[in-house]
């Protein structure tokens, strides 16, 4: 099993009153409540939360998009990772990822990624999320009614640019390029691995099996929920004939280790709280722009079982904005808490259950301070990562992975040879 | 009321389009609004005691369900003409409502020659900053139609399912016609149409609801402004976006007079 480590990069600052005070922790969240002078302070601190992950031996350490967002402060997720490429040695750089129709042209992702693939010398995982209606349609303009379209042709374009040993005319629907020709090309052959960060859509689910790809569960409100997920994802695998293999899933967990559950729930009460208090108070106006879910998801949600868990994320995103309580976070398992063993064996469970091979862990969450992020952290790769990582390993082969050249063979950085 | 005649149009491109007719008299053009024509309204109705009302679906509004290969502006033209072209409409009398108002005007200054006269009840297209177009798709679904009808129980009936009517399928369509809408005006800015008012020859009237909350009144002046000394303006009191909804019998009667 690949252990993740996943920094959102949250505000650590916002207002005890928030939810009652401000409309939107997105989209037209008030400019004024992050200093920039503070925003260094935490960019610089959250980066290197990521650098010790890497050097405490997690498989790969993530960072995703998001746009006028208090609870992701990295718009370009691409600037930290091009940071860290040069930072750390061996680690996966999982980005996840670039919302391939906000880049114009998207051959932009083909060129940034491909430059990271190859300063990082081939670790990078290309993350290709449609993106939230947040994100998309009211912070980037893109018009709901296209952009599944746009990223789709994005994708196709993407995809090809990385591997045309020569240059290539693209007379798309939305993109017309005459000369396309992204140097350099990734060192990863025929491209980095490609995950696709997504939610119970059955389209999501078949292009994800057909295309060979990751499906990511990236949800906030823990194992519960993504089971009813991931059992439908496996179904379409097993429709498709392919084989069960728990690399083509990922899925997100919040984690907080401590010596003894109590002392867990003790600990990581307040950035809980404030995650699930503050930060996801989004005003649902920014929720259902006509066209960002198809008909055919429309249809399924209404009548089939996927709408259970559709209806079932929606309920625990309205019980999440009622401020829940750490008993309660931890009772739907949003945050999987407890001594190093207990959390061991509940990972074990959990990724046996779900069948998945990549366990992105949210180890930093709300307004964690560094030196509980480093404790939470630490604990988890001395004590829990050697009991769960060889999970799987006996039995199936990560395809989904990045292959980087070899070590020997690779570039040090001057800031690593130090 | 009796329900008008319904017949449908094979389009270009395997688009297909519902059409409704009623009454006698001259001929009279109607491309439905935000909402489409999920039922006969009223102030149709009262069009139709002095005109043969001709009122084509247009794309992904009820009656058409195909809209999405329309990617610009052209394109939407494109479907329009074809759409008046199928229902024997150029040179007609003409009134849109909202997204149909853009639409005509539109039609009106790529071919002038497709509209007699023309009725503009609160087009989209312009855009002025300082008093702004409403975000319209920026609104939870419980207050959207107090956002775009000063009658918002009046509008809940318009666009509620018929009896018989599979409710699933009818949310869906009318999800698919708000779908409809936003892909021609997201994210509601300008459409360029202030380059191409002047181009409008015929003689125009623009009608406006007093309390739009959607497109101010104040643009009224605007798009007459662009449009030139054909075009006048009439203010719709007590109505909201949907003023043909809203006051059927005031929209109705300054449509009859301006065509007289």
């Amino acid at each position: 099993m690949k252990l993740l480590w996943f920094h959102l990069m949250p505000h650590t600052r916002l207002p005890e009153d928030f939810a009652e005070k401000h409309s939107s922790v997105w989209v037209d969240i008030d400019p004024g409540l992050l200093d920039p002078a503070f925003a260094h302070e935490l960019y610089n601190e959250f980066m290197d939360e990521l650098e010790d992950a890497a050097e405490l031996g997690f498989d790969g350490i993530c960072v995703n998009e998001h746009h006028q967002n208090g609870y992701g402060l990295m718009p370009s997720p691409n600037l930290i990772a091009g940071a860290l490429a040069r930072r750390t040695r061996d680690a996966a750089l999982v980005v996840m990822g670039n919302s391939l129709a906000l880049y114009n042209p998207p051959l932009r992702v083909a060129e940034e990624f491909a430059m990271l693939d190859c300063i990082s010398g081939g670790r990078l995982v290309a993350g290709f999320p449609v993106g939230t209606p947040m994100d998309t349609c009211y912070a980037y303009g893109q018009n709901p009614s296209q952009l599944r379209e746009r990223y789709r042709e994005a994708h196709d374009l993407i995809v090809r640019a990385w591997q045309a040993p020569e240059p290539f005319t693209w007379n798309g629907r939305y993109n017309k390029l005459r000369y396309v020709n992204p140097w350099p090309r990734p060192i990863q052959r025929p491209h980095p691995p490609i995950w696709i960060p997504g939610g119970g859509s059955v389209e999501t689910w078949q292009w994800c099996v057909e295309a060979d790809y990751v499906y990511a569960n990236l949800s906030y409100y823990g194992h519960k929920l993504a089971a009813e997920t991931l059992k439908g994802y496996w179904q379409e695998v097993a429709e498709q004939g392919r084989e069960p293999n728990p690399y083509r899933a990922g899925f997100l967990q919040f984690v907080g280790v401590a010596e003894s559950r109590e002392e867990a729930i003790d600990l990581y009460r307040e950035p809980a709280e404030y995650f699930y208090g503050r930060c996801l108070h989004v005003h649902p106006r920014w929720a259902t722009p006509p066209g960002y879910a198809t008909e055919a998801t429309l249809r399924s949600r209404i009548e089939s079982q996927v709408s259970k868990v559709a209806n079932a994320n929606s309920d625990a995103r309205r019980q999440a904005t009622r401020k829940p309580s750490m008993e309660e976070i931890v009772e739907r398992g949003y945050v999987m808490v407890g001594s190093p063993d207990e959390v061991a064996e509940q990972l074990r469970a959990v990724a046996t259950e779900l069948n998945v091979g990549h366990l992105m862990l949210l180890m930093h969450f709300g307004n964690m301070d560094r030196q509980l992020t480093r404790y939470n952290s630490e604990l988890f790769a001395t004590r829990v990562l050697p009991q769960v990582h060889s999970l799987f390993d006996d039995q199936w082969e990560d395809r989904w992975w990045p292959q980087p050249i070899a070590p020997e063979a690779r570039a040090t950085p001057r800031s690593i040879a130090r | 009321m009796n329900a008008p005649l319904e017949r449908h149009l094979e389009l270009p491109g395997g688009r297909q389009a519902r059409v409704w007719e009623k009454g006698h008299g001259p001929t009279l053009g109607y491309l439905g609004g935000l909402v489409g024509l999920p039922r006969w309204p009223d102030f149709l109705e009262r069009l139709s005691a002095e005109h043969r009302v001709v009122a084509p679906s247009l794309p992904g509004s009820f009656g058409a369900e195909h809209f999405r290969d329309l990617d610009d502006v052209p394109d939407w033209v494109s479907a329009a003409l074809d759409l008046l072209e199928a229902a024997e409409l150029v040179g007609a009398n003409l009134v849109g409502a909202s997204l149909g108002a853009t639409l005509a005007a539109e039609v009106a200054a790529f071919a002038h020659a497709s509209v007699g006269r023309l009725v503009l009840i609160a087009p989209f297209g312009l855009f002025d900053s300082e008093d702004p177009v409403r975000d319209l798709w920026a609104v939870q679904k419980r207050e959207w139609n107090a956002l775009v009808s000063s009658e918002p129980d009046n509008l809940a009936a318009f666009l509620s399912p018929p009896g018989a009517v599979d409710e699933l399928e009818w949310e869906i369509q009318r999800t698919r016609s708000q779908e409809a809408c936003a892909r021609l005006l997201w994210p509601t800015g300008d459409l360029g149409i202030a380059k191409r008012l002047h181009r409008i020859q015929a003689p125009t009237l623009l009608l406006w609801g007093e309390l739009d909350q959607v497109v101010p009144a104040s643009y009224a002046g605007r798009f007459a402004r662009g449009i030139g000394d054909n075009a006048k303006t009439g203010i719709i009191d007590g109505a909201g976006h949907t003023a043909e909804l809203d006051r059927p019998q005031h929209v109705a009667q300054a449509i009859v007079d301006f065509l007289h």
